[in-house]
């Protein structure tokens, strides 16, 4: 057992100084506004799951008959669930525009030997995004 | 030494795919079934109109991606952010079994709705 | 008068303090100063004991790397003009999610573990060219130039939340490099590198935050790498369960075995 002074106990461990060692805090995420931004983003997905609940409700309630469609309708009415749609609403463009904004960077494309630039790989998927959102409406206008 | 490779690529994947229908999907029926029929900005369909709709198998198809796959989306992107944000990584399994069995469910629960038409 | 700025420098001595403290500094401005010039100044003529490294002093060593006013930059690209407009102090603390030594220096043994983990040097199965040199075309070198431009500064350690909160994941620098030499069309053992990276601290433990790509100095888009290096992953994940004595070619580590 090697003795210690205790000079040396409070500063130096054996053979090498006493490191300091910050705990990342439970908020580090609120330090800075990349990682907010980042953390909302992550959060978006619950929103993307609300839908799903949403539409399955929407499902059930045409299933059960005209009556349940109108209360469907009629409870999404309540002030609440409007507040809750037009934030979730902003959550999932939210995610949608930062998805297709990542794809450049996870999916390389190469055309005869030359990199496609980024906006060439996320424009199509906002046209696409516009086209299918308005067939959805179209057919559900009609 | 290699070791077995973990399945996480498998749930990623899973996670990429819900991810794209979320991203083209999801903004357009939440704005349709939340905001826009329910305040009357746009007419709702009669139950009769969206009943048809829903009884052809392809709509029934469609609607089953749409409620699976974001499911898987979510399910792994909020097992990561409890990781992350709250910092519980050392209650790993329960947080993957609530979160993918979330998933499932909710997949369960489609697949019945749209099973039991017609 | 001549103009100054103050810069406030974390002091941490182990032999002397328990945590770190904010020292003060009144250092001349000048237009083209850079942090490190201020830093070097303090040195020289206001308190010698300053510890911090630097060496190049022209961005391609990787040795200042510290963190100015909250972000990781390189302290010898980082001009005291951007910040004097403001003001206030400018704040000079040690890379962040790294073992402080003392003053600004940070233990990177960790990093050097890692980057060594990763294998990142051409790997071969095949003997090389009996005569001459590899031969390779201008579009196989562009496929990995961007991912070999790192000079190992570990600002994206620095920036990355998911390597603070888990000192166990590999990083983004280390897996940018495996894949720099992944994508070398010299190189054989994506196999080898797939087998220590194909996992939770490896390449799983990455969600995309993508701060590493924004502060890396060389714009090597660390992020980038680790998204293609996951589809990559995922994609033998499938094979080795549909394939599972392998595909005949760079099969050696496939997991299933």
């Amino acid at each position: 057992m090697v003795e210690k002074l205790e000079a040396e106990e409070k500063a130096y461990t054996l053979y090498h100084p006493r490191w300091f060692r910050p705990r990342v805090s439970t908020y580090w995420w609120l330090g800075r506004w990349p990682y907010l931004k980042f953390i909302l983003r992550e959060l978006s997905s619950i929103f993307v799951a609300w839908t799903v609940v949403l539409m399955l409700l929407a499902i059930a309630s045409v299933e059960r008959g005209p009556q349940a469609w109108a209360h469907f309708l009629a409870f999404m009415r309540n002030p609440l669930m409007v507040a809750i749609n037009v934030i979730g609403f902003l959550f999932v463009v939210f995610h949608t525009v930062t998805w297709f904004n990542l794809t450049p960077h996870a999916m390389v494309v190469r055309v005869r030997g030359k990199r496609v630039p980024g906006l060439m790989l996320s424009g199509p998927n906002y046209v696409l995004w516009i086209a299918i959102s308005a067939v959805v409406a179209w057919l559900l206008m009609r | 030494m290699p070791r077995r490779m973990s399945s996480e690529g498998f749930f990623w994947t899973l996670f990429s795919a819900g991810g794209v229908v979320a991203a083209l999907l999801i903004p357009v029926h939440l704005f349709l079934f939340g905001l826009a029929f329910p305040l009357g900005w746009i007419d709702p369909p009669s139950h009769a109109k969206i009943a048809g709709l829903i009884a052809h198998p392809l709509t029934r198809l469609y609607l089953f991606v749409l409620c699976s796959l974001p499911l898987f989306h979510w399910a792994h992107r909020f097992r990561y952010t409890l990781y992350d944000g709250l910092q519980i990584k050392h209650l790993n399994e329960v947080i993957f079994f609530l979160c993918y069995g979330g998933a499932i469910a909710g997949t369960a629960i489609a697949a019945y709705l749209l099973w039991n038409i017609g | 008068m001549a103009e100054t700025v103050v810069l406030q420098i974390t002091r941490y001595s182990p032999e002397r303090d328990a945590e770190p403290q904010f020292e003060s500094f009144e250092v001349p401005f000048h237009k083209e100063w850079v942090v490190l010039d201020a830093l070097n100044y303090i040195k020289d003529r206001i308190d010698g004991s300053l510890s911090y490294r630097w060496s190049c002093r022209m961005g391609i060593c990787g040795s200042c790397g510290m963190m100015v006013n909250g972000e990781p930059k390189l302290t010898c690209a980082t001009f005291l003009s951007s910040y004097a407009a403001k003001r206030k102090p400018i704040v000079v603390e040690p890379l962040r999610y790294f073992p402080v030594i003392r003053d600004l220096v940070t233990e990177m043994t960790d990093f050097m573990v890692k980057l060594r983990k990763v294998k990142p040097w051409l790997i071969r199965k095949e003997p090389p060219p009996a005569q001459g040199e590899f031969l390779q075309t201008p579009e196989q070198l562009d496929v990995y130039k961007q991912f070999s431009m790192c000079i190992n500064c570990t600002l994206c350690y620095a920036a990355c939340p998911v390597y603070g909160l888990d000192p166990v994941f590999v990083g983004p620098a280390a897996i940018a490099l495996a894949q720099r030499y992944n994508l070398d069309s010299r190189d054989q053992g994506a196999d080898d590198r797939l087998s220590i990276l194909a996992h939770p601290e490896g390449v799983w433990g990455c969600t995309f935050v993508g701060e590493c790509t924004r502060v890396c100095p060389k714009h090597v888009d660390p992020a980038g790498a680790i998204q293609q290096y996951k589809l990559v992953t995922a994609l033998e994940w499938f094979k080795s369960y549909l394939w599972p004595r392998g595909t005949g070619k760079n099969s050696e580590a496939s997991g299933a075995d």
